[in-house]
């Protein structure tokens, strides 16, 4: 018997970051069993020995990733109920929260998003209205689903290895019948930066970068860090939509925010001050984000940036 | 000419977020003073009335109802729903409603989407917002269809409906997809799919004769218990305001700022 069960989701050959850390989190509340789909690689079969992953399951057809959210949901359903598992953890992103939703109504189980940290005893922390309010959810349930924010605990494998069974569990087939399907898929380009809602460092830019993101990517090369926008920089065309911040973009909360050119607008905020450290470049010095950031620089982006990445490659040599 | 549809979009009355929001009371529930129609709920009315249009409009026999669930203020996002060019409406209001989770939000909501298609024809889609501009969960459209046993799609950027079936792309993840599915369904839609528009007067005028239709949970066939505070899942134990994020060291750059800042960087061992 697990206590909980953490949801992979087709990850190829290596278990992201954001994977790693609902292992941890999922080992603190006891004995860790995994619904995995996909082909399991013998790497990552092996790192989830190494989280002390007891049971991985996977499901009775291969072809889940075609369909959306319902079978999915139908899946882990089955799983919690072969694993005996309490806790549910789903990562935080759209469909992992849809996945939860759907789950929550199949097994009368109480879902809580957006978690930020878990209790041994299940109370969920998150963060509330565009992060102005810090709560503390329970479900009442026998049965807790979670859908975790990544980068709120440092992954850490067991103490020692263990040994992983493998089991299989059925799909319902009615699960598969009246779902919506994906008809055509193309895999965007990739940019080579860390995804921007895992990234440790963000740098992102407005209006104020006028149509060339150049100094800010060159900047978030060095840092290793990822590329966002404003609503603003995002409308005019400049970057594609996935990199909006704000409330109705991704939500970030990394280590380090690099705000460009932003004026910081209601909207932008909501998406971005529960960052660890906020730093604001803009010209304006009345910029509204000036009033949230710990460093702030009135001043022209084109000039300092530049100087900033070729300062920063000095040190690294 | 394509088939007529009859569509809800769910639209709720959330507090503004241009001022701030408060949590209070003993459920933890959001303060609903300086409430207005959420604005990501406008794109799928917009949406909806796109849908319709494309068919002859209420002429034709389409519908499209704007349905709110929440106290006596939330009629307010259903009128500004029919002044924007919503058909008909329905809130749905009763005491027992009050501090509902999204598990016992999306059992009501279901209720009263089977309570309208019971009157007339049965409906063909159900749109919704990305997410409430409040609560932020995103969990109602896959609840909901998940208590309707409908097919759901969500995050569209684009919809198009032929042939009792629903095509959407979505970008939300690393690919861009085509999504289909079988009406009826429930499909979001996000900030990207459209413009929408604004009331005009004339809109405005009209709304005052298009019927709003109120019901409670008797009507719909929900017991209290199973809604609010007794048919939630989940209890918001604790809220607690975050302290405002204060200003820092702000410096204007005198020609070495790029400098300082790693400066900072390297202090804050961000490096």
């Amino acid at each position: 018997m697990a206590n909980a069960l953490v949801f992979i989701d087709n990850p190829g050959a290596a278990l992201k970051k954001s994977s790693l850390e609902l292992l941890t989190i999922a080992r603190s509340l006891g004995e860790t069993a995994v619904a995995f789909t996909g082909e399991l690689h013998d790497d990552v079969a092996a790192t989830l020995g190494a989280y002390g992953v007891t049971t991985v399951y996977q499901p009775s057809v291969n072809d889940l990733e075609n369909y959306l959210v319902g079978p999915k949901a139908a899946y882990l359903a089955s799983a919690v109920a072969a694993s005996g598992a309490t806790a549910v953890l789903v990562d935080n992103s759209p469909e992992g929260k849809e996945i939860a939703g759907r789950l929550g109504i199949k097994l009368n189980a109480g879902v809580i998003t957006d978690v930020v940290g878990v209790e041994a005893d299940g109370t969920a922390h998150k963060s509330v209205l565009a992060g102005s309010y810090n709560t503390t959810a329970k479900a009442t349930t026998a049965v807790t689903v979670l859908s975790v924010k990544a980068n709120n605990v440092e992954p850490a494998p067991a103490n020692a290895p263990v040994t992983t069974a493998t089991a299989t569990v059925e799909v319902p087939a009615e699960a598969l019948a009246n779902s919506a399907r994906i008809a055509a898929r193309a895999e965007k380009p990739v940019s080579g930066r860390p995804d921007l809602s895992e990234a440790r460092i963000v740098v992102a830019g407005g209006r104020g970068v006028d149509g060339d993101f150049g100094p800010l990517e060159e900047l978030a090369d060095a840092l290793g860090a990822a590329v966002g926008a404003s609503r603003a920089a995002t409308d005019a065309g400049w970057i594609g939509h996935d990199a909006q911040v704000g409330q109705t973009g991704v939500t970030v909360s990394p280590q380090l925010y690099i705000s460009a050119g932003i004026s910081g607008a209601i909207q932008q905020k909501a998406g971005m001050q529960t960052s660890k450290v906020i730093v604001a470049i803009n010209k304006d010095a009345e910029s509204p984000v000036f009033e949230i950031a710990d460093y702030g620089i009135i001043g022209d982006l084109f000039k300092v940036l530049p100087q900033a990445t070729a300062e920063i490659k000095k040190r690294k040599g | 000419m394509e088939e007529t549809l009859k569509i809800v979009v769910l639209v709720k009355h959330v507090p503004d977020a241009q001022f701030d929001r408060h949590i209070t009371g003993p459920g933890n529930t959001t303060d609903r003073d300086e409430s207005i129609l959420s604005e990501l709920d406008e794109y799928a009315l917009e949406a909806a009335l796109q849908l319709a249009e494309e068919r002859g409009g209420p002429k034709a026999g389409n519908e499209v109802i704007a349905l709110s669930m929440g106290p006596a203020g939330a009629v307010n996002a259903v009128k500004k729903s029919l002044q924007i060019g919503a058909s008909s409406g329905v809130h749905l209001s009763d005491d027992a409603l009050a501090g509902s989770d999204a598990a016992a939000t999306s059992l009501a909501l279901a209720a009263a989407i089977r309570h309208i298609s019971a009157d007339g024809r049965p409906v063909d889609l159900v749109l919704t917002g990305m997410a409430s501009t409040d609560g932020e969960t995103s969990l109602i459209p896959s609840q909901l269809a998940e208590r309707l046993s409908f097919p759901q799609v969500t995050f569209a950027s684009s919809l198009e409906v032929r042939g009792g079936q629903v095509s959407a792309r979505r970008d939300a993840g690393a690919f861009s997809e085509t999504i289909e599915a079988q009406l009826p369904a429930v499909v979001s839609v996000t900030d990207q799919i459209n413009e929408p528009r604004y009331p005009n007067f004339k809109g405005i005028l009209a709304a005052k004769k298009k019927k709003i239709a109120s019901l409670s949970l008797a009507d719909i066939g929900v017991d209290a218990s199973q809604v609010g505070l007794a048919g939630s899942w989940t209890v918001v134990e604790s809220a607690e305001a975050r302290p405002p994020r204060t200003a820092g060291t702000i410096i204007t750059d005198d020609g070495d700022a790029g400098i300082k800042l790693v400066d900072f960087f390297a202090a804050q061992k961000l490096l």
